[in-house]
Order: C-alpha cells, then structure tokens, then sequence
C-alpha cells in the first residue's frame, strides 16, 4: 500500500463550517470538519441521519453555501464566489448520485433526456446525433442497452433506474463522484450489482467516490478510508480495516457494535455499546481534530488522546 | 413438533386484476404459525411478502383476491370474511401491524396521546382518563419518558425513532395475539435500529406476543428470527429455523442472496450478485420459479415444479436438487464464512 503522505489530494476540506437560517434560527449543521480525499480512492462518510453528511456532500458540489473554510479541488478554492465560467467546468467534474432512484428522475422525460440534460450546459455543443451516441454509451457503460434511451422511467425496476442515475453522472465524464445512499433504497440482490458496477467503473475511469452512507457494512466493502460523523463533527477518520481493528472513539464503537450482523449466533449475543455525548468532560480541555496515528485522525482532548494511545499500543 | 400452532395458512393463492391482466402474487403457500415463536419471512421486493400478511389482516388492495386456499384463526376461516365488523374482531385486536415508515403512519394533524386513545377506545371499550391511563402506561413500555407530556405532542415533535414506537406503541395497545412487522427498521438508522430491534423483543416476552417480521436485511433477521421462510416469486422457496437457514441453506435461492451480503465480500472483488431478474408473475411459471436465474438447474427444473423435501423435521426446502437422484451440488464456499462468524467487534 502506498503511503498516505505521497497520494495527491483531489479534494480537500478545510475547517469547513456549515450553518443554515440566521440569529435565533441559526443551527450549525457542519462544525469545523477537515479531512482530504486522494485520487482514485473511494473515500466513505458515515454517520446516523442528520448528523450532516449529505450537507457536506452538497457543500461539495456547491448547492449548499458554507459559512466557513475552505473546499480545494485539485488545489483550486471552489467555495464561496467563482466564476460562472469555473462553475459550469465544476459541474463538470464533480458529479452526485443519489439516494431513491425513484425520487430523481423525472418522470415525464425520456430515459435520453434525462441522461443528456447536463451536456446542455456545457460550453462546447453537441449535434443531435453526437448526443445520441454518447447517451448510448453512457446506457451501455451502466449495463442497460442503448435502446432504452426511448423510454420512460416508469419502465425501469428500482435497480435499472439507479443505472439511469449513474450513466447520467457518467455522461459528463466527471473525475469526482458523490454517491449519496446510492444502494439504501434498492433491494439485497440488487445492491450487490449496483456496488460492483461502482467499483468496476472506478477501475475503468480511475473515478474517486465520496461515498456517503448510514450502513457500515456496505461502507467497509466500498470504501479505502472512512470518516465517522456525529452531529456535524468528524469523531474519527481512518483506512476501513484500521478503523473496524481498533475503533477508538466511542461513538465509532456504537456504531460499529450495532451492525446488523448475518450470522445468527454472534447477533443473539451481542453487545449493543451505547454513546452518551455526555461521557465526555469537555469543560475544560476542549477536543481538537488530532493525527493519533499515520493516517489516523481524531476528535479528542489530551487525557483523551493518551487513553487512545495507550489503547493503541496494547492492541 | 408439539408446538401450538397459532396461524395456519393453507395453500394461499393470491391474484390481483392489473390493466386486463392477472397477477399471481402468490402461489400456493402453505405454512404455520407457531405459539410465541418469532417468524422472519424473507424475499425481494416483488415476491409477494407484504400481500401474505395482507391477507391475514383483510387489508387487500381492492383488486387483489383470495381465489384459493384457507388460513385458519382460531377456528375460523379468514378468507371467508366478507364484511368489515367480522374483520374488526380480528383486525388490531387480534392480529396487529407495524409499518415500514413511521413517517407517514400517523396523522400529522392528531396528538399521539389521541392517536393510541383512538385504538384502547375501540378495542377496549375503555373511556376517557381511564384510555389515557393505559396509553400513558404503554409509552412508558416502549421507553418514552414522560409519557403524560409527550402524549399531547404532535408527531412532528418527534424523532423517526421516537415515532416508530409510538407506531408499536399503537399496535400493542389492544394486546394482540400476533404482531406482524413489515420492515419495522428499514427507514431508521443502525443505532436506533438496534434499540428498536431490542425494544421489539422486550416486548415479545412481555405481551406474550407471536411475531413476524417481513425485512429483506438479513442482519435483522439473524437478531429476531427463530423461525426463517425465504420467498421467492410468490411461494415459500425454504423454511427451517434460522439457524438452519443461515448454516445449512439448501436452497439455491438461498444460497444467492447469502452470498450476495457485503459483510462476505472480499475488497477489491466482485461481489456475489443474482443474475437475470425476477420471473413475470402476469405468466404462468412452469417449473421452478428460480430456475433461470440458477446455475445449478436441472432439466426438470424448467418443466415440473419441485415438491418440498424435507431436510429435518423443521427445515424443508423446494428444490429437486435435494431429490435422492440429483447429482451432488455443494452449496458456495463463500457461505462458509458465515459459520467462521463475522468478525464481531468487542
């Protein structure tokens, strides 16, 4: 494996602060998370409902504005005010999937259009016939046929339509992918096909994921790094059999501890950890997001720090 | 087995008038219900879960109907019902429901506290500060403190956890006999799904309750199950306890949709997915519904329909490859794994 320190950083995130509605309404969804993703990597964020993973996400691909710090790509500042010019390459480049493929797409298009919309806002146009061929392309990358481009949504099971999703972030040929609960809406068997399609196309294109989702079984088979979230803070950041070996946080604990597991003696005898924000005295030392290990990142205060670092030496 | 058989359900077809055309939604299954076991029915969307436990409760859609078959409750037959005051004697009193998406079960526009009173009220024939009573005491036996207080909140004014027991809360009110949980888990988080899960078994114990659980999440059904039927295509392809089901999988059906988990997959590999798609339920199937899809089939899969064998007393599976003259198949290697145990966290 290679060392982290020598991949290049394709995104990175910098004391990011994300909050909505203004004075009494104000809610900080998004507090000072820092974490880089490199190239070519499947990067997974985790973490319970509202606990703001997908505002990130959308932080990323700018629909959300942040209040505060940065969000490099490739090096270049891409929050707060760009040029339109820069705006339409980043569209480009960054594209998202998303969760409930019977939610996104738009009932009342052809399977062509739907796939097609984004190259309409590219500088450089298309003939009608070059469009053609690159939505059949696109179909035919996803596993569908090119035929399909002539029909509707409603044709599609749950698994083909996610297809649609993805070839339709494919069309733009993007280096970037956020995959927000791509497979959470989609049935067991199914599941399976959409995760390998994800992997293979990664392989193929050299595509970097920010996989966003709440299943850590699904985010340990994707996923070379993971970050857990809680309540718009990043606890713990680390590779995904590192984190799954030596979990040091104890939200990252319950969290992991209540995996479903398929397996019926281990889950009849399980341990369910429970996490109580409260267990933390954070009165006086305040946490900081700190480096424990190589590659292994942290929220904790300092008699905090030495408790892990001990943990970590006996392990 | 000596067990008292709650339930039974006696070669229940099921067909629903879609556009000119007949769907089989279900096919001909036969199975029964234990006294205070815990049953996990199992399958993909599709193959006809949510419409068995429909039948149970007279909640058919109005173009689906009973056209054979009998399921025995208490010595009466319930696909005889025909009125809705003969259903009401078992529907929510006897046999009770709790849905998949706790989001949109409540009335948004009535307190909880009426929203549980409407049901004691009904069933009970209790009144006024006495239903509030027994509704405030069943919160608190779902874990919501303070129950007096919350009763005159809104469901808005509460969290999706929160909400899915209320939803149960609901549904144990009348103390039923057999509680039936259509994904009760799919639309929460793990953390609160595992407290969920917990809370479901607390109660099982305390109301005496027969429980069945639909979930296509076999993580869950590992935590709840004793007993396992994994649906395909309308009928029940395996049945057996749930330790069976997951060590011993006779099934290839089974075995599919094991190996597909990704707690198995190795990183870097493909996955295990199930090629083809679901058979066409507006067709007659001939043979074994699973056959295309099965790089096990034998040529008699394609023409007869397998009968069950039986491989224990409680573990039955459809499949002709467990026929004396089939040739010997050997479920995949990757199941093994299973029995190894994922590795659990400390």
């Amino acid at each position: 494996m290679i060392e982290t320190n020598e991949k290049q950083p394709l995104l990175q995130v910098k004391n990011l602060d994300i909050t909505f509605g203004t004075h009494k309404n104000k809610f900080h969804a998004v507090k000072n998370v820092s974490f880089d993703i490199y190239k070519g990597e499947t990067f997974g964020l985790v973490g319970e409902s509202g606990s703001g993973k997908t505002t990130i996400g959308r932080s990323i691909i700018r629909i959300n504005p942040t209040s505060g710090g940065e969000i490099l790509y490739k090096g270049e500042k891409i929050n707060g005010k760009i040029s339109k010019e820069r705006d339409r390459e980043l569209t480009r480049q960054i594209q998202m999937i998303f969760q409930d493929p019977m939610a996104s797409l738009n009932e009342r298009a052809k399977v062509d259009f739907i796939v097609s919309e984004g190259l309409y806002n590219l500088k450089e146009k298309f003939s009608s016939f070059q469009r053609k061929a690159k939505v059949g392309k696109a179909l035919s990358d996803v596993g569908l046929l090119p035929e399909f481009a002539s029909r509707f949504p409603h044709e599609f099971s749950g698994g083909q339509r996610q297809r649609i999703g993805i070839a339709r972030a494919l069309i733009m040929e993007p280096d970037f992918i956020i995959a927000d609960e791509p497979i959470s809406a989609l049935d067991v068997s199914i599941r399976a096909q959409v995760l390998n399609l994800l992997s293979e196309l990664q392989k193929k294109r050299g595509l970097t994921y920010l996989f966003i989702a709440h299943d850590l079984s699904v985010v340990r088979f994707i996923s070379d790094r993971i970050a857990v979230i809680h309540k718009g803070e990043l606890v713990e950041l680390a590779e995904t059999e590192k984190l799954f070996a030596h979990p040091l946080h104890p939200y990252t604990r319950a969290l992991l501890s209540a995996i479903p597991l398929p397996d019926p003696i281990a889950e009849k005898n399980k341990k369910l950890l429970v996490y109580d924000p409260n267990m933390h005295n954070y009165s006086v030392d305040k946490p900081v997001w700190c480096e424990i290990e190589s590659g292994h990142f942290i929220l904790a205060n300092n008699p905090e720090i030495e408790k892990y670092k001990k943990q970590l030496e006996n392990s | 087995m000596e067990q008292e058989v709650i339930l039974s359900v006696k070669n229940l077809h099921v067909k629903f008038d879609l556009r000119g055309k007949t769907l089989n939604a279900i096919r001909g299954i036969s199975l029964d219900l234990y006294k205070n076991e815990s049953l996990a029915i199992v399958g993909e969307s599709g193959s006809g879960k949510s419409v068995l436990v429909k039948t149970f409760m007279g909640l058919l859609d109005a173009n689906g109907k009973i056209t054979d078959g009998q399921i025995i409750y208490e010595g009466k037959d319930l696909t005889k019902f025909k009125t809705e005051k003969e259903w009401l004697t078992v529907r929510g009193k006897k046999i009770a429901m709790v849905l998949q998406d706790p989001m949109t079960s409540l009335n948004p526009l009535k307190t909880i506290g009426y929203q549980i009173c409407e049901a004691i009220e009904l069933h009970q024939g209790l009144k006024g500060a006495e239903a509030k009573a027994q509704a405030a005491k069943i919160l608190q036996d779902v874990g919501i403190t303070e129950p007096e207080m919350r009763m005159k909140q809104y469901p808005h004014e509460f969290s999706g956890g929160m909400r899915q027991r209320v939803v149960i809360a609901i549904a144990v009110a009348c103390k039923p006999k057999i509680l039936i949980c259509d994904e009760p888990t799919t639309a929460l988080d793990v953390t609160i799904q595992a407290q969920i899960l917990n809370l479901l078994k607390d109660l099982k114990v305390k109301y005496n309750l027969t429980t069945i659980y639909i979930t296509h999440d076999l993580g869950v059904v590992a935590n709840v199950a004793d007993r396992i039927a994994v649906l395909y295509a309308g009928d029940i392809v395996e049945i057996g306890t749930c330790e069976e089901v997951f060590y011993n999988p006779r099934h290839p059906y089974t075995w599919a949709l094991l190996s597909s988990l990704p707690q198995l997959g190795i990183k870097g590999e493909n996955l295990y997915s199930i090629k083809g798609t679901p058979p066409n339920l507006f067709t007659d199937i001939k043979g074994d519904a699973f056959a295309p899809r099965n790089p096990h089939a034998l040529k008699i899969d394609f023409v007869k329909r397998p009968p069950y064998f039986d491989v224990s007393p409680t573990h039955k599976a459809r499949t002709w490859l467990l026929d004396p003259r089939a040739p010997k198949v050997e479920p995949p290697k990757i199941l093994g794994k299973l029995r190894e145990g994922v590795k659990n966290i400390d």
